[in-house]
């Protein structure tokens, strides 16, 4: 049976990474058809205008499920975590009220200008709706990123002897918090990759997979897409890497056991390499098998093949001497995988977009005649799931290695579970959580696999801006 | 006036607006199937809400937010002290949400009837359940020394009792029936056509019975007399101005009438944020409880910079959607 603390720590994982499959679609879907809105505000061409109404429609429903599952993040800190919001409120809750105040009200109330406005608004004014949008689910995710940088590397605060609380010392420092400034690129890159692959797979599906379409204007369409899906799969996925890098490198910084968890390395090591894969080892014995990169994990760490990086047995007698007797030792295995789970997925997905660029380079058709067109056409239902494994693996990685802190050095995550909080309660809302996030996810699916089907629309009908904006009753509604 | 008890004023401002505008979502939610006899009339009701409902919900989120800068410990107690009663918000916000946004995006009748049942159900679920939860912390939380819910007897009692007193049960009915309310004045006030006339029609006779409900049920269910009696008397004189008065007017008075509650639940205990009803000392205080200085003033200047704006765009929302919603087909 699982207590208390491990029930809730289970349930925060479970709708935090679930809701973080939809804030990157999100962030990524409103910054794409904000630029298909643009090219057809800038070129007239009907097929930007159809494509922004698809990806648009996609970015609703997938927007609406990031909303409500997003509501549950605002509240659950209190709920199961109120030790932590107690004694972190100060530094902890400036961010989500701001994020809240920032970012929420701007999102919420211009998409809803968006997507009813289109014969309501002037082009320019509803062009500007839907870049508002996209401006603020970057604003909130720069917000909120700090909220979680604090906790990997505590910062800007300092506790207050007589209240026994944290309180905030400047927000400014909360907000340029190291691991933030190198976290927020790093997971943006990752949030684009998502809506890249989704209209990669979505595009090639509709211009060569068994749903073709067949008229020229809808194949040049479906192509457009796809092929602007693998351009942005493509370079976000190599903006991922080089953020990663940076990354990685604060964190060998501020965060050393995290460093040395992603690689099982149990002794401190000059010129450590990166294992591949390894067979058996996770538990602190020599592996029986591992594929080593020589010198690759100093260069990770640290950026020079000498380099030295601490090992898991120094880390953990340096950690009880300074925060006293405990095991500081996240759990290994989990770390090891996952952090080796999410490059490999990531780079999955970078490698089929270049593979379907550079197969339908100057208006060549993928070849679904050879093997690797039918491999590729095969991958297509997995290619969108792909970033979303690596998004997941990463912040599993993050927030596992992490562990036992809930603030980093500061705060351990048994202490901050709310006291009152019983077993059973945590189960019953578990339960409740994992049944309804499963049949939304199903819904999501169904839904998006409609509108994909669908042929381009070709409404709205833009608005004839010299007659009275009232008359014209065509915009999608319900 | 010091900026904690600015704070306390602005968590009411927020839950004030955000039962007035999710108050008529909820309520447009609810009576879209019995007020649409077909799928043209159905659609035109929702679509009054449509581009609106997502903005609603943020002050919501920032109602709770705020309150987690400004007075963490009444967040966590909150919160923590109430946590299936605020889960069950969660899962039926989250059903409401989705269902709204689904309805119109797949051209299926049986589809657009599963997302108006969905989300009938869910508003009118979401609605009691906020009732409820303002019912049952308006006369305190069994809250301990440190400021928590201990648990005690059964384990699902621990925040789930609070729901099964006369307090909560009261504040279930009542917040339907105002969302009702609400929601058939803001009918009223934004579509033509048949919708709009059942609505009107509607309008009066839940005035009525909201009258008689928060006149008798709320000094029974612990309220104080004269609030009951003055509640009661203006959702009369709804009662009997619905049916001829101007609808902006009546939107307006139900509005007006929403707007009251929050502040009746907040205002009469301060300083006391959320008492304790175990002893008086272990109450939640608003000096104790609020934020430091400068994660205050931190807000504050954010609030200042940002907040005008959201008020100054939501109301540009709201204008650029004026026109009524004609429930008869449309071209398209």
């Amino acid at each position: 049976m699982l207590d208390v603390v491990e029930l809730s720590r289970l349930q925060f994982a479970i709708v935090t990474i679930y809701h973080y499959f939809f804030v990157p679609m999100s962030i990524g879907l409103a910054a794409v058809t904000a630029g298909l809105q643009t090219a057809w505000w800038r070129t007239g061409k009907d097929h930007y205008r159809h494509l922004t109404l698809l990806v648009g429609k996609i970015l609703i429903v997938t927007f609406a499920v990031g909303v409500v599952t997003g509501l549950v993040q605002e509240f659950q800190f209190g709920l199961s975590w109120s030790e932590f919001s107690r004694f972190y409120g100060d530094v902890f809750g400036p961010t989500l009220a701001i994020e809240g105040m920032l970012a929420f009200f701007l999102e919420a109330t211009f998409l809803g200008l968006w997507f009813f406005g289109w014969d309501r608004l002037k082009l320019g004014l509803h062009l500007a709706t839907i870049w508002i949008v996209a401006v603020g689910t970057v604003l909130s995710a720069v917000v909120i990123m700090a909220a979680n940088s604090f906790m990997q590397n505590p910062v800007a605060y300092r506790v207050n002897e007589e209240t026994g609380r944290a309180e905030l010392a400047n927000f400014g420092d909360l907000m340029v918090n190291e691991v933030n400034l190198a976290a927020v690129p790093h997971t943006l890159a990752g949030a684009a990759m998502t809506a890249g692959a989704l209209l990669l797979a979505v595009g090639a599906w509709r211009a060569w997979g068994k749903r073709a379409s067949i008229t020229e204007p809808e194949h040049t369409s479906w192509r457009f897409l796809a092929r602007t899906g693998g351009w942005i799969t493509l370079v976000s996925g190599v903006a991922v890497m080089i953020t990663g890098d940076v990354l990685g490198k604060v964190m060998t910084r501020v965060q050393p056991m995290k460093m040395a968890v992603a690689e099982a390395l149990f002794h401190t090591q000059t010129g450590a390499p990166f294992s591949i894969f390894a067979v058996g080892g996770a538990d602190g014995r020599e592996p029986f098998f591992s594929l080593d990169v020589p010198y690759l994990l100093s260069v990770l760490a640290a950026g020079d093949p000498g380099a030295e990086v601490q090992g898991i047995y120094d880390l953990q007698a340096q950690y009880a001497e300074v925060y006293g007797p405990g095991n500081y030792i996240p759990w290994v295995p989990v770390a090891y995988w996952s952090f080796r789970l999410m490059i490999g997925a990531g780079v999955l997905a970078a490698v089929l977009a270049a593979a379907v660029l550079w197969l339908t380079r100057k208006n060549r058709a993928l070849p679904t005649g050879r093997p690797i067109g039918v491999w590729l056409m095969r991958s297509l239902p997995v290619l969108p799931l792909l970033p979303h494994a690596a998004n997941a693996f990463g912040w599993i990685f993050t927030e596992t290695a992490r562990q036992p802190w809930l603030a980093f050095g500061e705060f351990l995550t048994v202490d901050g579970v709310s006291p009152g909080l019983t077993a059973a309660e945590v189960t019953a809302s578990l339960i409740g959580f994992t049944v309804l996030y499963g049949v939304l996810a199903v819904v999501w699916i169904r839904l998006v696999l409609y509108l994909i089907r669908q042929d381009l629309s070709p409404h709205p009908v833009p608005p004839d801006v010299t007659e009275d904006l009232d008359t014209t009753r065509t915009a999608p509604s319900y | 006036m010091d900026l904690a008890t600015l704070w306390f004023a602005l968590v009411v401002l927020c839950w004030v607006v955000f039962f007035v505008l999710e108050g008529f979502d909820f309520g447009v939610g609810m009576l879209a199937p019995a007020l649409g006899k077909d799928e043209h009339q159905r659609g035109a009701a929702l679509r009054t809400i449509g581009p609106f409902w997502d903005g609603n919900e943020v002050w919501l989120v920032a109602a709770i937010g705020v309150t987690f800068a400004a007075f963490p410990d009444w967040y966590a107690a909150l919160l923590s002290g109430l946590y299936l009663p605020f889960v069950a918000i969660l899962l039926t916000l989250a059903v409401r949400g989705v269902a709204l946004e689904f309805y119109g995006k797949k051209d299926d009748d049986e589809w657009r009837r599963r997302c108006g049942v969905a989300l009938a159900a869910s508003s009118a679920a979401t609605a009691g359940l906020f009732g409820a939860v303002f019912g049952a912390f308006a006369g305190g939380l069994p809250l301990g020394p440190d400021g928590q819910v201990a648990a005690t007897g059964g384990a699902l009692a621990r925040s789930l009792g609070a729901l099964a007193t006369p307090a909560a049960l009261f504040g279930a009915v009542a917040g339907v029936l105002a969302a009702a309310l609400l929601g058939a004045a803001y009918l009223a006030l934004r579509t033509t056509g048949p919708v709009h006339a059942r609505a009107r029609r509607l309008a009066p006779r839940l005035g009525f019975l909201a009258a008689v409900l928060v006149g008798l049920g709320l000094p029974l269910a612990g309220g104080s007399w004269w609030a009951g009696l003055l509640l009661a008397g203006a959702l009369a004189g709804i009662g009997l101005i619905a049916g001829g008065a101007r609808e902006w007017v009546v939107f307006a008075a139900v509005s007006l009438v929403v707007a009251v509650v929050p502040v009746l639940v907040f205002v009469p205990d301060h300083p006391v944020l959320l008492a304790s009803t175990l002893s008086a000392d272990w109450s939640i205080t608003l000096q104790a409880a609020a934020a430091s200085p400068t994660a205050l003033r931190t807000i504050t200047i954010a609030a200042v910079l940002v907040l005008p704006g959201v008020i100054a765009y939501q109301t540009f929302a709201y204008w650029v959607f004026r026109k009524r919603v004609a429930s008869e087909p449309v071209a398209t």
